[in-house]
């Protein structure tokens, strides 16, 4: 019988008046591929800052390996295995990419606090670093300044910053979000490989159909905060509720691009 | 030129090693005295940097550190049987840590502006306490009048040898320069760093960045009482003004003309600021300029001049000398003093 990794238990979290999210249980077994659908403003993200520590749920539970880690701080869920690529790219600007990369790295071993050696010292995280890069395809930039990459290799940054964090669950918040999209097959083809590898379970919020058919095993549709279907892809394409919203008021959301929101600040 | 660049910090600690010998007889004790107020600035200019330039926090109340060093020195050694100069350097490392870390722990749940009007306030307090002619404080702080006539143990003696603490200014500074860049240069810096550049990315990646944070504001500020203490042991005074908003503006123009984040800039910002100092109150530049002209207009206009062209400091221009490119001070001020949202 599988693990389950995560679970959450009627997971709400609301703005003001505003419920973003609407009693949500979802569970994801180890060695999983996971997606969350569903439309701009469905709740998707704010999902992911309650699971990932980033804010607090209104009310509802975590579960991760068998713990509740609830309201845990932000800081301790890298630790426990929890991980993010955040849907609006969030770097080190005017570091390098191999520093910036090394930074991730370093945050999981036990040298932080040696001040008085060179951080160049400690090979393993520059090691780590690098394999990272390797993974999303990114070398030859390695003394390139963050800010200065393009759109699509700061994308790709942002995939190995989790990388090099070694997690067991990661969250993929949008991966493609604002790439061209000539460079989306590939980053596509990084995420496929990651699922190959079979080393991580893997939640992935993405608006591309096609790409969320044919990868996952289990995806979970979400709409206005609440969960609107869950199950295999095939149940999902043949689940007449789903079929009904989004030929109904979600057709336009899903074919259109997908476009960042200013209000997620992953603060 | 790029094979010399290792030579250049031995360079510059031989150049000021042999300064000393280069002025006329008659003036060398004079300039001494500057470049003994220089050292001690820079090492304050220094700690200033750790904080602003390096893990992105604004202290308004910088001058709280420099002042609680200089005053722990003081009282010590205005003791009847003072204690050894070890136990005043032990005791004003302690002080100066403990009060960043309670600085840090009151101040450091906000950030950005709101930051550095907390540490603003927290300096405030201890100037108006030390500066008040309360019977119960008095004498402890002197007051208006401060600790006078503090005997400085005789080897160190800076009117008696000054050379002697000409040299023993420059160690310090020199082994405290060396100490921040390892430090910055270590696995805990390169965190520092990542807090100034993206704390939220820092958090989510598993540093807890309040505890760096309240780190590197006791380092900052234990480095900033020792300045305070050598300021004291010069002078052998110490004075309410160590304590004041002043104080702490002198760090912000030093690290700023010098070039925020560099280290090296702002001691060079403080060499600078004392030296345009004694050049516009000296007797040429008097006699010069028209009266209405007050030096600290005239250093005003200087410092406008300096930050319109130099945007990223004097070390900004030097590095633009060797094409590289710098992010200009009033940038880095803007993103430091942004507060970003508490989650
Ligand atoms: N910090 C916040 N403060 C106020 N409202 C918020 C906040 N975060 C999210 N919301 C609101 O919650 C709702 C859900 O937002 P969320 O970002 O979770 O949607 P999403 O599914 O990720 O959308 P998208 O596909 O556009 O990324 C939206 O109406 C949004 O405006
Ligand atoms: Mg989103």
């Amino acid at each position: 019988m599988p693990n389950v990794l995560l679970k959450t238990e009627h997971l709400s979290r609301s703005f003001g008046g505003l419920q973003a999210v609407r009693d949500v249980s979802i569970a994801v077994e180890e060695g999983s591929f996971h997606s969350v659908i569903g439309p701009n403003g469905a709740g998707k993200t704010t999902f992911f800052n309650m699971i990932s520590g980033a804010i607090k749920p209104s009310s509802g539970k975590v579960f991760f390996a068998g713990n509740e880690i609830t309201g845990l701080p932000l800081h301790r869920m890298i630790h426990l295995g929890i991980g993010r690529a955040y849907q609006i790219t969030s770097l080190f600007p005017s570091l390098s990419v191999a520093e910036n990369v090394r930074l991730a790295a370093q945050a999981r071993g036990r040298d932080t606090f040696k001040f008085w050696q060179h951080s160049d010292r400690f090979e393993r995280y520059h090691e780590r670093a690098q394999a990272a890069l390797k993974l999303v395809g990114l070398r030859g930039v390695e003394q390139v300044l963050a800010s200065a990459l393009p759109h699509g290799d700061k994308r790709k940054l942002e995939l190995a910053l989790l990388l090099a964090s070694e997690p067991r669950l990661l969250l993929l918040d949008e991966p493609t979000a604002g790439m061209a999209a000539n460079q989306v097959p590939e980053l596509i083809e990084i995420i496929q490989q990651l699922r190959q590898s079979g080393q991580h379970t893997i939640i992935l919020v993405e608006h591309r159909m096609d790409v969320v058919m044919s990868i996952s095993d289990q995806i979970t549709v979400m709409h206005g905060g609440s969960v609107l279907a869950e199950g295999t892809p095939q149940a999902i394409a043949a689940d007449p509720r789903v079929q009904q919203a989004y030929l109904g008021e979600l057709y336009d959301d899903v074919l259109t691009q997908p476009h960042e929101v200013a209000h997620d600040t992953n603060s | 030129m790029q094979r010399l660049r290792p030579l250049l910090p031995l360079v510059a600690i031989g150049g000021l090693a042999s300064l000393p010998f280069a002025f006329a007889a008659d003036t060398t004790r004079f300039w001494q005295g500057v470049f003994i107020q220089i050292f001690i600035l820079a090492i304050y200019a220094l700690s200033y940097d750790l904080l602003m330039g390096y893990t992105g926090m604004i202290s308004f109340g910088h001058a709280l550190f420099f002042g609680a060093g200089g005053y722990t020195a003081a009282i010590l050694l205005r003791q009847a049987e003072p204690p050894s100069m070890l136990i005043v350097i032990a005791a004003v490392i302690v002080v100066g840590a403990t009060i960043g870390a309670a600085v840090g722990a009151l101040s450091l749940r906000v950030s950005g502006v709101y930051f550095s009007m907390i540490t603003l306030a927290l300096a405030e307090i201890a100037f108006i306490l030390f500066k008040a002619d309360d019977p119960k404080l008095k004498p402890i702080t002197g007051g208006e009048i401060g600790l006078q006539g503090i005997v400085v143990p005789a080897a160190i003696d800076a009117t008696t040898y000054r050379l002697r603490f000409y040299f023993l200014t420059l160690a310090c500074m020199v082994g405290l320069y060396y100490a921040a860049r390892r430090l910055i240069n270590s696995p805990t810096g390169r965190v520092f760093v990542a807090i100034r550049e993206n704390e939220p990315r820092a958090t989510a990646l598993g540093y807890n960045t309040l505890h760096f944070k309240l780190l590197a504001t006791a380092i900052s500020s234990t480095i900033a009482a020792l300045a305070g203490m050598l300021m004291v042991l010069y002078e052998k005074s110490a004075s309410f003004e160590m304590l004041s908003v002043n104080l702490t503006i002198q760090a912000l123009l030093m690290t700023i003309i010098g070039g925020i984040g560099t280290l090296i800039g702002p001691m060079l910002g403080a060499a600078t600021i004392r030296l345009l100092d004694h050049g516009l109150k000296g007797e040429f530049m008097q006699a010069l300029l028209p009266a209405w002209l007050r030096p600290d207009l005239v250093f005003g206009i200087v410092y406008v001049v300096l930050v319109l062209f130099f945007p990223a400091g004097l070390m900004g221009a030097i590095r633009k000398l060797r094409g590289k490119t710098s992010r200009s001070s009033v940038e880095r001020l803007r993103q430091a003093m942004k507060p970003k949202a508490e989650s």
